[in-house]
């Protein structure tokens, strides 16, 4: 499905602040994988995301997904097989369109063979209703409403709901409910958990939260300078504590304060 | 104190100056581009404009106007989106060019005089027996400000606003910004040309300089516009262009009968444009926005 070979990626090179963000990262994803990425700050994780997605060319190595190699291919290109979500509700939306407005974009992803100066359709418009609905916010009643008035949580679940109207073949979560409040970030977990099974999408999340790290999914892999230091599947990864997780960082000495603090001990 | 024909003069200048604020209203407030390229397509308009009406056909001059405002466009897009240049720089690059450009459109002259020629004014006076210059400015305005009102709501016209708005989502819609931005600002400029086209045949005459100063001038219209209008809906915000480039031209005609020199009208101007914008910004600040 996806499959990742000896990526490496340095930033300022030959500077002082050079900084190797990503060593050598080798990852293949099955179909259908759910695979959560734990790592202290600094340690490769939205580099790697940004590999992937396209955001930069990686200086060695390649990346395929579904047998195509994409490695050179704009991150815009890539957008139409890959779904991305950031930490920051306010990075994926639109907030002067109307959450209607904002849907028919992400809804372009798929119709690239629609007329450029074709409109919302009524068809469109009873569809993104029904998707809405779905989302238990309410939001289907508002779709006139520019998204800027919307809350954090609204946005990043309208955000979840854009990122798979179209079923990606691979969807990047970063963080994505970081910066939300508990009952709403739970609220949006409980989102992406249920449209991830429904469509069975590939997916990769990072997330500091090492309960929910081993909880959700089917794998598990810990990043330590720019490198997978911990790869965590099947019995290994359903018998493994909190605890002994947190020991394996130790060993790492890659924890981080904010890794602790979400161990919950 | 106002006779009736300043009042028609400035219903008319404004209807076709109106479309330069449109073409602002699509790069500066859409797009989220100040485009300096907007003084020198406006002389290319005029300048195309004259020279085709003068060869005899005033008609045809108006396509072939909006043709050369769109290839102005597309090269300041260039010059953004392929050669990473700042988009004001971009513009100013552009509009340097112009110049040269806009002379030699008009044979190296500085001037062209269409005092003989036939112009689509002269043209619609034949045929409806009436002189009124405003049927067709306004006719012009409007069309255009009813193609901007559906093009803003197609597909095309969605990625162009959501590029001004928030880039990173265009492209996670897997739409390329540089396409978007060479879009937008292709049909801006094809309506800033459009703009100066109509004014030569108004004014029957193309002048090098008649440009200068015109963002400013578009700018304030639009900002005059935003005041006068309630905020929200697309038309809304379409239509105020068109009236605050009106408004603008009664300002303007206001202050030449209160015998202020004319040369005084660029500082004024600027002046609206630098209060218009920098005012709600400071009004934020105080209230502990930002």
């Amino acid at each position: 499905m996806l499959q990742l070979t000896n990526i490496t990626k340095t930033f300022a090179k030959g500077t002082v602040n050079e900084k190797t963000a990503l060593n050598g990262i080798d990852l293949h994803l099955e179909k259908g994988d759910f695979v959560t990425v734990l790592g202290s700050n600094g340690a490769g994780k939205s580099t790697l995301f940004g590999a992937i997605a396209g955001t930069f060319v990686p200086d060695t190595g390649s990346v395929v997904l579904d047998g195509t190699d994409i490695t050179n291919l704009p991150d815009y290109k890539r957008s139409k097989y890959i779904g991305r979500m950031f930490q920051d509700p306010l990075k994926g939306t639109a907030p002067s369109m109307t959450i209607e407005e904002n849907l028919a974009l992400a809804y372009m992803r798929a119709s690239s063979h629609t007329s450029p100066f074709s409109m919302i359709s009524r068809a469109d418009r009873a569809d993104f209703r029904e998707r809405l609905s779905m989302l238990g916010l309410g939001l289907e009643d508002r779709m006139n409403h520019p998204v800027g008035l919307l809350s954090g949580g609204q946005r990043q679940a309208l955000t979840l709901l854009m990122a798979t109207l179209v079923t990606p073949k691979l969807l990047l979560l970063d963080e994505h409910t970081a910066a939300l409040d508990p009952a709403t970030a739970e609220k949006v977990l409980e989102l992406t958990k249920r449209i991830v099974a429904d469509n069975g999408i590939t997916c990769l999340m990072i997330t500091h939260n090492i309960p929910s790290a081993l909880e959700l999914g089917n794998r598990t892999i810990m990043m330590h300078d720019g490198k997978i230091v911990l790869e965590l599947s099947g019995q290994q990864r359903r018998h493994i504590t909190t605890e002994q997780l947190l020991q394996a960082f130790h060993q790492q000495g890659v924890v981080s304060d904010r890794i602790l603090f979400s161990a919950d001990l | 104190m106002i006779s009736t024909a300043v009042i028609m003069s400035a219903l008319e200048l404004g209807c076709i100056y109106a479309l330069v604020a449109l073409a602002l209203f699509l790069s500066f407030r859409i797009l989220n581009i100040a485009d300096m390229t907007t003084d020198g397509t406006f002389t290319l308009g005029c300048a195309v404009s004259a020279t085709v009406a003068v060869a005899g056909h005033p008609i045809l001059a108006l396509p072939a106007a909006m043709l050369a405002g769109a290839a102005a466009g597309s090269i300041t897009a260039l010059l953004q989106t392929k050669f990473r240049i700042p988009s004001i720089l971009a513009g100013i690059i552009t509009n340097t060019g112009l110049y040269t450009v806009n002379l030699a459109v008009m044979g190296f002259s500085s001037n062209v005089n269409m005092l003989k020629t036939d112009t689509i004014f002269s043209l619609l006076k034949e045929a409806l027996g009436t002189g009124h210059k405003l049927i067709p400015a306004a006719v012009i305005a409007l069309a255009v400000g009813l193609f901007l009102i559906f093009f803003l709501k197609t597909r095309l016209g969605l990625s162009i606003r959501a590029t001004g708005d928030n880039a990173d989502m265009v492209r996670a819609s897997s739409i390329n910004t540089a396409f978007t931005i060479t879009v937008g600002l292709m049909l801006s400029n094809s309506l800033t040309a459009l703009s100066g086209a109509v004014l030569a045949q108004y004014q029957k005459t193309a002048d090098i300089n008649l440009g200068t100063g015109m963002v400013i001038i578009g700018l304030a219209s639009l900002i005059i516009g935003e005041t006068l209008m309630p905020k929200g809906k697309m038309w809304l915000k379409v239509l105020g262009a068109i009236l605050g480039s009106i408004v603008y031209r009664f300002i303007i005609a206001i202050a030449l009968r209160m015998d202020l020199p004319s040369e005084c009208l660029k500082l004024i101007s600027a002046v609206i444009v630098a209060l218009a914008i920098g005012l709600p910004a400071m009004k934020a600040a105080r209230k502990g926005g930002n």
